[in-house]
């Protein structure tokens, strides 16, 4: 595959590689995934709006030059940005990629930082010369108009245009607490959404806060990614259960809403109110990895972008598919020039027959 | 006049019906959008409101209690940091005010004579601005709807959008196009439980009414805070959860007709 260099979402030349619950591989343009799903379904995608988390400035201690990304937050439950969690970088910016990227001053708790007229202070460092814990200085609207002044969107080298805030939003992006964009949901436009009522699928949305996926150094790659939190709403909830019992599937928009939805309904284990099968509404935090050993309890099928086999994005998809199947799909996915990254094509990828092992929730005792 | 809105009832006997709603309104430091900021405060909503001046902006904010924002809807640039900063500081959004608006050439001036650079500035706000800021927040706004708190859009609007007075060209074509903007949206979110309302506040002692009229009698305006009452009832009406539902459908029946 090669990488989309562009920053602008392939429209309609974007393309659709499905693979299907018996293992079939077909090509087909993007804009008709709509006929890939079933009256009775329920997309479920994430509504997570992206943060301006790159932010180039200052350590004031030496004056050397830095860029910090923000990359989780320390309390997850209360949402306050004002505590995150963030990689430092020495000098330059996304051109360079970020293996090359030089290290940045040593950092000590108590640091001071400059970002324009935004100011942070390292609380502490993580156990790795670039990770550390920075709170903000200032009141929650100083926090916001740093932000929207100083930040801008992470990039990577591969995307050599510099990226404006509105490059990383998705059509439905509604609460700022992406790290980096939940791109599967750049699928999404209003005309899809329109669609697939006309079709009788159901739509509904969580919030999962996407951490950054690469940092540059191996050893701080393997943390990845970092606890995210997220949030269900009550009525998507209800949604997936009302949708399993109708024996309809629940088709994820991307990795994110997958680890979220996975942890949520792995909560009620042990919960004699509730079965599998079944979410918790509210707020949590994903920590859990999704690869070859996890039973998947609620979702049917992901859309996903075009990941190198390795990453942990693609380590997810073998949850739904058996690696056989997912060599041939990345033979595929090389041999038809298919872009992959952020802003490239797409990938449907049903849950195979064989790995279909949750009883049917019929059996499942919904408390609701 | 299908257009004009006064409000078939009393202001709501609780005005815990709107509390936690939350609402941005553009222009909030003068006339207008300043009366609303204040309305719905008093309303118990959560509210961010965005202008030009940085100044004015925080004086506004100090008094009112209200998240001020500095920015200027007219450039394109502006629009996604106030928008993100918006749905930073409300934690999404219920209800959308595009109020800022400007009235073009002043002292008014007869379309003949109005630069072009005059209406592309009239348009940048009143049209330009609204849709793209309409468009960055569309969902926030929808997931709002989905979770059932209600998603209204209001776009102030004028009587100069439907009738042709002369010397009034910038801004009543401007505005003219935003009242076919809400309509059309109205039509196209309907389904996803968005609605748009297209008002005219009536003539009202604001700052630019005067630029408009310099010497009209103050006594014969609405006042602002009459008009910030009647539209923001119009904004609890079309929310399906904190106002009765058959007023909504009435306020919409009203307003989207179209005036001949």
């Amino acid at each position: 595959m090669i990488a989309a260099a562009t920053s602008r979402v392939p429209g309609v030349d974007a393309r659709l590689l499905v693979l299907t619950a018996s293992a079939e591989l077909r090509h087909a343009p993007r804009t008709s995934l709509v006929e890939f799903l079933r009256p009775g379904d329920l997309v479920v995608a994430n509504d997570a709006m992206t943060l301006p988390a790159s932010l180039h400035g200052v350590h004031l201690e030496t004056g050397a030059p830095i860029e910090m990304r923000l990359a989780g937050l320390q309390a997850p439950a209360g949402a306050d940005l004002r505590k995150s969690i963030a990689v430092v970088f020495g000098t330059g910016d996304f051109r360079a990629r970020t293996e090359d990227r030089p290290a940045p001053p040593p950092l000590s708790a108590g640091d001071r930082l400059a970002f324009g007229d935004l100011r942070a202070r390292i609380m502490r460092t993580m156990g790795h010369p670039r990770l550390v814990a920075v709170a903000f200085d200032g009141s929650a609207e100083a926090l916001w108009q740093g932000l929207a002044r100083h930040g801008r969107p992470i990039q990577y080298a591969h995307v050599p245009r510099p990226l404006a805030l509105w490059d990383a939003w998705t059509s439905i992006a509604a609460v700022p607490v992406a790290f980096e964009p939940p791109s599967a949901g750049f699928v999404i436009d209003w005309a899809l959404v329109a669609a697939l009522s006309r079709r009788g699928i159901g739509f509904a949305t969580l919030t999962h806060a996407a951490g950054i996926s690469s940092t540059g150094d191996a050893e701080l790659d393997r943390r990845l990614p970092l606890d995210e939190a997220y949030r269900i709403p009550d009525v998507t909830a209800r949604a997936i259960v009302n949708t399993r019992r109708a024996g309809g599937r629940i088709v994820a928009i991307g990795t994110t809403v997958v680890r979220a939805l996975e942890h949520a309904a792995a909560r009620h284990d042990g919960d004699p109110a509730h079965g599998s099968g079944v979410v918790r509404p509210g707020n949590g935090v994903a920590n859990q990895r999704i690869g070859a050993a996890t039973t998947l309890r609620i979702v049917d099928a992901i859309v996903t972008g075009v990941h190198e086999p390795g990453s942990s994005h693609h380590d997810l998809l073998r949850a739904f598919a058996d690696d056989e199947a997912l060599r041939r799909a990345a033979v595929a996915l090389t041999a038809h020039d298919y872009r992959g990254h952020e802003f490239g094509d797409s990938l449907l990828v049903e849950r195979s027959r064989a790995r279909r092992r949750e009883g049917p929730l019929a059996d499942a005792r919904v408390a609701a | 006049m299908a257009q004009r809105y006064k409000s078939a009832r009393p202001a709501p006997q609780s005005p815990a019906n709107a509390r936690r709603m939350r609402v941005a309104i553009t222009g909030g430091t003068s006339g207008l959008g300043l009366a609303l900021v204040r309305e719905f405060k008093a309303r118990g909503c959560l509210v961010a409101f965005v202008a030009r001046d940085a100044r004015r902006v925080a004086e506004v904010a100090k008094q009112t209690g209200a998240y001020g924002i500095a920015g200027d809807i007219a450039r394109k640039e502006d629009i996604h940091p106030v928008a993100l900063q918006i749905t930073g500081l409300l934690g999404g959004l219920d209800v959308l005010v595009n109020n800022a608006s400007s009235l073009g050439p002043t002292p008014l001036r007869l379309l003949g004579d109005t630069d072009c650079e005059a209406l592309e500035l009239a348009l940048s706000t009143n049209l330009l601005g609204p849709f793209r800021l309409t468009k960055s927040l569309l969902g926030a706004l929808t997931a709002s709807a989905r979770e059932g708190r209600g998603a209204v859009v209001l776009n102030v609007s004028s009587d100069a959008a439907i009738n042709p007075y002369p010397g009034w060209g910038a801004y009543g074509a401007s505005k003219a196009a935003l009242h076919q903007l809400s309509r059309i949206w109205q039509e196209e979110l309907a389904a996803q439980s968005v609605r748009f309302l297209s008002l005219d506040p009536g003539d009202m002692d604001t700052p630019l009414h005067a630029l408009a009229v310099p010497d009209a009698d103050p006594a014969t305006l609405k006042r602002p805070d009459d008009a910030a009452r009647e539209l923001a009832d119009a904004i609890v009406a079309a929310c399906p959860d904190l106002g009765p539902a058959p007023r909504h459908a009435e306020a919409v029946a009203r307003f989207a007709r179209v005036p001949t």
